[in-house]
């Protein structure tokens, strides 16, 4: 009783829709650049989804907060410094903590700022609503970014090196297909993910 | 200077920004239904780019002498955010006909990866202001080319072909990005960054 009661509040819808309904990766297509780039470890992914969903949550909040003063005139470059102010303490912590997925990720952690879902959200949802639905959206939003990033992760860090998270998954006369480590294979791999989002959902894209 | 020739060609070709580095997705897919258009949108890229990493390499070496580099990211979008302003307003009022021919692009172009990812390379690979011109207006030029030459296959692609109903539109796009991509791969060790 209480899980049917659950559907149709606020709360439920926001999660949905940011997690499968609307998934910023897949059905609208935002934020690919750091999508393709890093996926092809699964260890860099999950840092990757970490930090975004951190700074996704962490700017909306912020400007959830202050929505009712901030001049409309001056509100993109507001949230770009709101933005940029938190990707840089994402930058320093992995540089501090996890130096060696920081070399990795290399300038792609700096581009966090550029990434349009950060932007989209506080544009799109956080100057209009009040401080707790927007921390589910934010949430909402990170994870189903996060989840994309895994999923393609996986599948090219397997076909690429044979492994997952640098457990051997594939037999041992696995031939590594290179193409999967460079760039070719991750825009393969996000076509085929939308293709198959988009048959299973029957979300099509009209015709321009 | 050899050496400066060989950076900006393997900009274009060898380090493509947007096929080896998988920087600008976002405006490449989105401004790519049309070749006019992403011709315009190309253009702006060059001369934006260009300009703003020119503009970036004297203040990052000013952060570097007050020792404040971990404010990098902070000033380079608002140097980028202010470039683009000033772009603008100098454009309308002096070169009305540039500012027609951009019409929408240019502001657009404040949230595109590419301008802020030619800045941090330059940090991360420490070249000299020379090295930094010649690699911003390469990758620029290479971003340039890989949006025209998607327009132009997509522009074909919607006319005359058949593409299955789930794939048609993004789904597509990638493909015909990846088999771009993969094309470039063949200029690999045409030049060292």
């Amino acid at each position: 009783m209480k899980l049917i009661r659950l559907k149709y509040t606020k709360w439920f819808n926001i999660s949905r829709d940011g997690i499968s309904k609307n998934n910023p990766i897949l059905i609208a297509v935002l934020g690919i650049c750091s999508a393709l780039a890093i996926t092809n470890r699964v260890d860099n992914a999950i840092a990757m989804g970490i930090g975004v969903t951190f700074v996704i949550i962490a700017s909306s909040l912020v400007v959830s907060l202050i929505r009712n003063f901030i001049p409309s005139r001056v509100r993109m470059v507001t949230y770009m410094v709101i933005i940029s102010t938190f990707v840089i303490s994402v930058q320093m912590f992995m540089e501090g903590f996890f130096p060696a997925i920081a070399d990795e990720l290399g300038p792609y952690v700096g581009l966090i700022i550029t990434n349009c879902i950060v932007m989209g959200r506080a544009e799109a949802f956080a100057s209009k609503n009040p401080l707790k639905y927007t921390f589910v959206d934010g949430l909402a939003n990170g994870l189903g970014y996060m989840f994309v990033l895994i999923s393609i992760a996986v599948v090219r860090e397997a076909l690429a090196f044979g492994t997952i998270l640098d457990i051997r998954v594939m037999p041992s006369n696995w031939v590594n297909w290179t193409v999967m480590a460079i760039a070719p294979g991750g825009f393969f791999i996000l076509g085929l993910y939308i293709w198959f989002m988009r048959e299973l959902s029957k979300n099509y894209e009209v015709q321009a | 200077m050899l050496e400066l020739l060989e950076l900006f060609f393997g900009s274009i070709l060898d380090h493509n920004i947007a096929l080896a580095y998988i920087l600008g997705m976002c405006p490449l897919i989105a401004i790519s239904t049309n070749l006019r258009n992403a011709k315009g949108m190309g253009l702006a890229v060059i001369f934006v780019v260009t300009i703003t990493a020119m503009i970036n390499y004297p203040i990052y070496v000013l952060l570097q002498r007050t020792e404040t580099t971990q404010l990098h990211l902070l000033v380079f979008i608002i140097t980028i955010a202010a470039t683009v302003q000033f772009l603008e307003l100098f454009l309308e009022k002096f070169i009305p006909k540039m500012y027609n021919a951009f019409g929408i692009f240019l502001p657009l172009i404040t949230v595109n990866c590419v301008v802020l990812g030619v800045s941090l390379f330059f940090v991360n690979r420490q070249y000299t202001f020379l090295e930094t011109t010649a690699f911003s207006f390469g990758s620029a030029v290479g971003w340039f080319l890989a949006i025209v030459l998607l327009a132009a296959v997509r522009e074909k692609m919607a006319k005359n072909s058949d593409v299955p109903k789930g794939l048609a539109g993004k789904g597509i796009a990638f493909i015909i990005l990846g088999i771009l991509s993969l094309a470039f791969v063949g200029f690999t060790g045409l030049a060292s960054i």
